[in-house]
């Protein structure tokens, strides 16, 4: 388990303070995988960066499992960094080792005996799927091949958090997919602690069991994957359900409904429209599986005169989110 | 006498010519190693200890920097002499090929080292950040990430400073170091012994041809940074595992 809580982050830039991180506070249980987005800008490098200490935070906490990490200094900090196993955008390979001696390295930092190393890296690789690869070298492998070498580096020290920056940035969908699978089966293997930054929103409805939007060096929404998605009108509900932008067919009102589970299949709108004696126009829509749970989130409009008021009441009644779109938004 | 009967009975060549050969690689060969042991370590501390370096320590780093500095700017030919009384002070004696490694080897290790600085600096930092991040001492960093990823670029450094040490070799010699230079200058210019020169020269150029050889492929040899450096043939490639084999 990860435990964030109040951390802030000021940088100095000439008489200038910028506040890259404004009292982050996150918990992520242990076996689960969080997601954290954020546009560029919204202080998401920095967060990873003062996660792993790379950077020192201003103020507020990082433990892991209870273990604290940012009051440690020096030695005990090392050992608390071998805690966090991480994965970077460009996999951050050394060159100059193959596969093998690139997963070794963080063995090899804690002088595990030669035999041992070895044994270790090469069932590692094996875990992410590359065995017979030990003698390449970085160059010789794709994109995917590296991230996955990335990975089993990250676990050769078996940590209890991996903390993922824009693990799947550089790929292609098709290995994105991939290295998302693996990230998955692995946190479920072996009990990990993940933490994802992306600014990818197919990463988080792929993999993440919850999910925080940052902006502003804030997380100003977060949960689980399932709760934020169901807020309508949320950001993060927009983002992970967007609707494409659609023409109004002539004045009628507008109504946007979201609705979740088992109501999904229910066929609402041909009972809201044999109820009222209206016809319902399906503006645009987007229906997905979120964590298991089906979603639609659905733009429609009512004929010219009809009052949108008893409909949305119905809809509510039903179970099913509802509000009058916003003229802009549609 | 034509010149190809020169080349076997001008005692210029046949005799002075391979006596000052070895003197020139003694000259190079030792100071090139002392070299490495001195200016390795000082341009590993030079970026270690600059801003952004494992171990920033702006105030050395500044003091290091600007005698490094000093050094660099005093033309070679005046470092030599003014380094006379210290080269008798540490090998006994101010003239001879050991004598002249003296300002050789203090000649180019600022040199030296600000190339080890730059190819240093060259190396991505998330590599060391991924380094951090496993729990590395900053000792570990250096040895594990730095220098073995900069070994292309510090092989290259390594060459062009040794082919910098034959051309100042060649100039210690005059001053009293022997060698090539010595040759060149003796027979050459104060006899007017054109067969000499010329056979100098040729020598000088294939030794700094040979050394730039040498040390291009002992960069291809540690360069694995692109897919055709690194040699291939001796690794297997089966099909990846891609539907996530555990």
């Amino acid at each position: 388990m990860i435990t964030v809580t109040d951390l802030r982050k000021v940088y100095q830039q000439g008489n200038r303070e910028v506040v890259a991180l404004d009292g982050v506070s996150l918990e992520v249980p242990k076996g689960s995988i969080h997601g954290i987005v954020g546009h560029s800008g919204a202080g998401k490098s920095t967060l990873v960066r003062c996660l792993t200490l790379l950077d020192a935070p201003t103020s507020g906490s990082v433990s892991i499992n209870g273990a604290e990490l940012s009051t440690s200094r020096d030695q005990d900090l090392r050992t608390a960094r071998r805690r966090i196993g991480m994965i970077f955008q460009h996999a951050n390979l050394m060159d100059s080792r193959t596969a093998l001696q690139n997963v070794a390295h963080p063995l090899e930092i804690v002088r595990t005996p030669k035999n041992d190393i070895r044994r270790r890296a090469a069932e590692l690789l094996r875990l992410v799927g590359l065995a017979g690869f030990e003698d390449a070298y970085p160059s010789q492998l794709s994109g995917g091949q590296k991230q996955r070498v990335g990975i089993a580096r990250a676990l050769a020290s078996d940590p209890d958090v991996l903390l993922c920056d824009e693990p799947t940035s550089a790929l292609d969908p098709k290995t994105t997919d991939e290295i998302l699978a693996l990230i998955q089966e692995l946190t479920q293997r072996l009990d990990l602690t993940v933490l994802i930054i992306t600014h990818e929103m197919h990463v988080v409805k792929r993999v993440c069991d919850s999910v925080s939007l940052l902006a502003g060096g804030r997380i100003i929404e977060h949960g689980p994957l399932r709760d934020v998605a169901a807020n309508l009108g949320s950001e993060l509900s927009r983002t992970l359900l967007p609707l494409p932008a659609s023409e109004p067919l002539g004045a009628g009102a507008v109504l946007e409904i979201l609705y979740s589970g088992e109501r999904a299949s229910a066929p609402m709108l041909t009972s809201a429209a044999r109820r009222f004696g209206i016809d319902l126009n399906v503006l645009a829509g987007s229906v997905e599986t979120l964590a298991g749970t089906q979603f639609g989130h659905l733009r429609i409009q009512l004929p010219d005169g009809a009052d949108p008021a008893p409909v949305a009441a119905y809809f509510g009644e039903q179970g099913v989110s509802v509000r009058l779109a916003e003229k802009d938004a549609v | 006498m034509n010149f190809l009967d020169e080349l076997i009975t001008n005692p210029g060549i046949t005799k002075a010519l391979p006596v000052a050969l070895m003197e020139t690689l003694q000259m190079v060969g030792i100071s090139g190693v002392f070299t490495l042991a001195i200016g390795l370590p000082l341009g590993v501390f030079m970026h270690a200890s600059g801003p952004g370096g494992v171990r920033p320590m702006p105030a050395t780093n500044r003091v290091v920097s600007i005698i490094v500095n000093i050094t660099r700017s005093i033309p070679f030919a005046i470092l030599m002499v003014a380094l006379i009384p210290l080269s008798r002070f540490i090998t006994g004696s101010s003239i001879g090929p050991i004598a002249a490694c003296v300002p050789l080897t203090i000649g180019t290790v600022p040199f030296f080292a600000r190339l080890v600085e730059s190819a240093l600096r060259d190396v991505d930092s998330g590599k060391i950040d991924a380094a951090l991040v496993m729990g590395s001492t900053r000792m570990q960093i250096i040895r594990k990430v730095l220098v073995p990823e900069a070994m292309p670029g510090l092989a290259a450094a390594l060459t062009t400073t040794l082919v910098t040490l034959v051309g100042y070799s060649a100039m210690a010699g005059i001053t009293g170091g022997g060698g090539l230079g010595r040759l060149a200058y003796n027979y050459g210019f104060q006899r007017f012994d054109t067969a000499v020169m010329i056979v100098t020269i040729v020598i000088m150029v294939l030794l700094v041809q040979g050394i730039q050889w040498a040390g291009d492929a002992a960069v291809r040899r540690v360069d694995h940074r692109n897919a055709a450096s690194a040699r291939p043939g001796k690794v297997r490639r089966p099909e990846p595992d891609t539907a996530v084999g555990i």
